[in-house]
């Protein structure tokens, strides 16, 4: 899909060019106030760009030079909000009927299905009010759903839900993104939410695409680690190899292999890893006398200032594939080793972190 | 309690039901409007429909008369049409009262709208409900307290309308001689038990009235 939109507000000027792929969960990423959550209604219709275009799978909803403005309720979409959107005077049921009935979906084609995937089939009857704050969220989006959109917007949909309801209805939001074959746009400023979550990322700041690539690419870089603030860490996609005897689980990807913790992945299963940048220290040489389990040979890459002032981020090359890191060590350090681009260095991994 | 004052007590449960139903028909649209526009008519807009508020009943009485008279505009109108003029007359008093009675009508359901806020009916259009579905399925059903309280203030409030009656009515038994002015009348005539009668059943009426309303109320906040 593409949109282009632009709005001139007091002091704020938003000014966006996205090409965003037809399947799978796009991110739009980046501080609040950068203008994530307009873009998303600009796409609903919901906001005003008088210059506007967006077209989903070549169908064009909005040109704004040749005049065509399709109102929201006849945008084919589905619209997820922060917070619990269900009307209080409908019972869960007509919730859901709500939508179906006005998008002509009369003979509830997929409502069944759509009960079990999101786990509300034991709540028709109740009302909005009387439901979790998890329950709520998977009630709207299923509501959203039913409708068979052709695009998802999904506005920060986890934020106003404590940690534990977020760990309970992730589960399902990674169901969808699996069964859907429709773009999901998925507003987020929770870069783990992200990179748990998306195939593409759109990072955003002060109104402008600042980036706008796969997930694991946008990780990689280096001159994006502002954004990410504290979060700064890339991703690998690993396969599950072997489990050792010790306990151990071997993860394998182009150029390198992890050792984790446990053996409950599958066999021959695809995992997500995420390797947060404060985890990974420098070493000139591969050291046997130390702890650490992993250490992986790179190539330094680049340098750039990180977000602490006396810090500094490295972006490695790993050694044999195309896979980057970052780490995050002190300037002092840097100076001490002597790292510049071109190096060979030895990448030590404290922790890693599965994603999915 | 004798004819003269079962008369009047009905003719004002009429005038009251009459009103009520024309003042949610007339209010919802101006409500509505006020709750949401932005526009720079909105600030005078609203303190017009609060006037009846705080100007005294003679004052709106003495301009409806001259504008229902043969000079005034809606004189003039209706003498064109053929129509009786409205001084006088029921219609007059239907007409007035809605008048008078306006922002305790407007003022709630303003209010009711202003709190359900914009989201609803976002949510509602990405739902594919145009914005007459919208309202009519998702802004009346949520703003029904407010409709609810609207109905009981603009019918208490027509009931204890006497000033504007007075003028643009008169004293015409059967047809514009309501409740508050037949009190007047027999208090005039010295009739202190008819006067007793209704006088005692306003302030009972008036009583459950807000009894009920305040219940309401404390009910909603309960139920947050």
């Amino acid at each position: 899909m593409e949109g282009r939109f632009h709005i001139d507000y007091a002091g704020f000027t938003l000014d966006v060019d996205l090409s965003i792929p037809e399947k799978g969960i796009t991110a739009l990423f980046g501080p609040s106030g950068s203008g994530k959550t307009t873009i998303l209604r600009c796409m609903a219709g919901l906001e005003c760009s008088p210059t506007g275009f967006l077209s989903v799978a070549d169908e064009v909803w909005q040109d704004e030079r040749r005049g065509i403005f399709l109102p929201t309720h006849q945008r084919p979409l589905g619209l997820v909000f922060q917070e619990a959107s269900l009307f209080p005077h409908l019972t869960v049921l007509k919730n859901l009927r709500y939508g179906m009935k006005r998008a002509g979906n009369n003979h509830g084609e997929g409502f069944d299905a759509m009960l079990d995937l999101l786990g509300i089939r034991s709540l028709l009857e109740r009302a909005p009010d009387s439901l979790s704050g998890g329950e709520r969220q998977r009630v709207a989006i299923a509501r959203a759903l039913l409708t068979r959109p052709r695009l998802l917007l999904m506005d920060e949909p986890l934020s106003a839900l404590d940690m534990k309801r977020k760990l309970e209805i992730l589960p399902y939001l990674e169901r969808l993104r699996d069964e859907l074959s429709i773009p999901v746009i998925y507003v987020s400023h929770s870069l783990d939410e992200v990179a748990r979550l998306a195939d593409h990322l759109v990072l955003i700041e002060d109104g402008r695409v600042i980036a706008n690539s796969s997930l694991t690419e946008a990780l990689e870089r280096a001159d994006l680690s502002a954004v990410f603030a504290g979060e700064t860490g890339a991703v690998l996609e690993t396969t599950v190899a072997a489990h050792e005897e010790d306990g151990l689980t071997r993860l394998e990807f182009p150029g390198g292999k992890l050792y984790i913790a446990g053996n409950t992945p599958a066999l021959g299963s695809r995992l997500r890893c995420r390797i947060h940048a404060s985890d990974v220290s420098l070493a000139l040489s591969a050291h046997t006398d130390i702890s650490i389990l992993n250490t992986l040979p790179a190539t330094v890459v680049a340098i750039a200032d990180a977000d602490t002032p006396g810090q500094v981020l490295v972006q490695l090359q790993l050694a044999g594939g195309k896979n980057l890191l970052l780490t995050r060590i002190t300037e002092r350090s840097r100076q001490a080793l002597n790292i510049t681009p071109g190096l060979g260095v030895f990448a030590q991994i404290k922790s890693v972190a599965i994603l999915r | 309690m004798d004819n003269a004052s079962l008369t009047a007590i009905w003719l004002t449960c009429k005038l009251a039901t009459l009103t009520t139903v024309l003042l949610l028909l007339v209010g919802t649209p101006i409500a509505w409007w006020l709750a949401n526009t932005r526009s720079r008519l909105k600030g005078p807009a609203g303190a017009l429909v609060a006037l009846p508020l705080v100007l005294p009943p003679t004052v709106l009485g003495f301009y409806l008369l001259i504008a229902f008279g043969p000079h005034g505009f809606i004189g003039q109108a209706m003498d064109a049409l053929n129509l009786q003029r409205l001084p006088f007359t029921f219609a007059g008093l239907v007409i007035a009262s809605v008048i008078y009675s306006l922002p305790f009508v407007v003022q709630p359901i303003q209010n009711a709208f202003e709190a359900i806020g914009k989201r609803p009916l976002e949510v509602a259009a990405s739902l594919r409900a145009s914005p007459w579905d919208a309202f009519f399925s998702v802004a009346l059903p949520l703003a029904r307290p407010g409709f609810i309280t609207a109905a009981i203030l603009g019918f208490a409030h027509t009931v204890g309308e006497f000033g504007v009656v007075l003028m643009i009515g008169g004293n015409i038994p059967g047809k514009t001689q309501v409740l508050s002015v037949k009190i007047f009348d027999y208090v005039e005539n010295a009739n202190y038990t008819q006067a007793h009668w209704l006088a005692g059943g306003m302030v009972l009426f008036s009583f459950v009235v807000l009894m009920l309303l305040y219940g309401r109320r404390q009910r909603a906040d309960w139920s947050r």
